[in-house]
């Protein structure tokens, strides 16, 4: 083992294999508290949507199907280049994980530009709740709600996304610095697993906001 | 544990599959499939996770506790969900 490999175990662990091991047991358990943090909206939308199917339906009809589909292929590219630069620490060099670490950040990046101009647009529509918000359905006052869950389960997303992109500023330059490789690529490892988990909260959050009542 | 080659190949078949699933789910979101609608939606939602979250996250190469906090999270979700709607949906 080279003397780089040795420094970035820590000294409570037998091996990197079990110190990667207690690492991602640990971000699971993290991940399984953000899956119940999501959850209660998830729970709020259940609530609302079986209350008020009608306004769901109609104030969905009002988000743009093509840019939500889009950044849903977008996002989901991200996560193929998260794991290709995975990949890349544990089989590749230096120059592959950084191209698949900065590929991953622009494609972030361009979800979060389609997501601004998507929430300009409702501004624009006078569709975010509050003192503003007209709506010409037969029920303003429940098509709110739906747009009020809309902002808070997007927004929170976004924010999350916003935390993995400085999370992936900060391995690209671990990886330029050369602190990954085969025996030691933990972070890159654990960055990875936050970044597939809020793609996964995008892959219901689409079908939950975009698709309703579109027929 | 697969080799190079074969893990890279999955990768790529896994993110062919999530593509067609989400063009799927958009595309059968506007054939009238009554209450079943909702269903599909979900069902497909669910395959695409259930994806991301054994090939790109690993869970197939993971050792079993891994597996058991990761199931925890969803059956704590599902106990969440459905408590709440037990009680909505029987008052």
């Amino acid at each position: 083992m080279s003397d780089k490999s040795t420094a970035a175990l820590a000294h409570q662990f037998d091996d990197p294999e079990q110190q990667l091991e207690a690492s991602t047991l640990g971000m699971w358990a993290f991940l399984a508290t953000e899956i119940l943090f999501f959850g209660g909206m998830f729970a709020a939308y259940a609530v609302y949507r079986l209350a008020y199917p009608q306004a769901f339906a109609a104030a969905s009809n009002h988000l743009d199907i093509l840019l939500g589909t889009v950044n849903t292929a977008v996002l989901i590219a991200s996560s193929l280049t998260m794991v290709l630069a995975v990949y890349s620490a544990q089989f590749a060099g230096r120059r592959a994980q950084v191209t698949f670490l900065l590929a991953t950040l622009l494609l972030g990046t361009i979800f979060l530009s389609i997501k601004g101009v998507e929430y300009a647009h409702k501004f624009h529509e006078h569709l975010v709740p509050g003192a503003g918000f007209r709506f010409d359905g037969a029920d303003p006052r429940h098509a709110a709600i739906f747009f009020s869950l809309y902002f808070a389960m997007t927004g929170l997303h976004a924010l999350h996304m916003v935390i993995g992109a400085g999370l992936l500023i900060a391995l690209t330059v671990m990886s330029w610095r050369g602190r990954f490789s085969a025996v030691y690529y933990t972070p890159v490892e654990m960055v990875a697993l936050y970044w597939h988990f809020v793609d996964v909260i995008w892959i219901f959050l689409f079908p939950l906001l975009y698709l309703i009542g579109r027929h | 544990m697969a080799t190079a080659a074969a893990l890279r190949k999955t990768y790529f078949l896994v993110f062919g599959a999530l593509l067609l699933l989400t063009l799927l789910t958009a595309g059968i979101a506007y054939v009238d499939l009554g209450p079943l609608s909702f269903a599909v939606a979900l069902a497909i939602a669910m395959t695409k996770a259930a994806l991301v979250m054994i090939f790109f996250m690993h869970l197939n190469h993971s050792e079993f506790l891994v597996k058991v906090f990761a199931g925890a999270g969803v059956l704590w979700l599902l106990h969440m969900l459905t408590f709440t709607l037990a009680d909505y949906l029987s008052r």
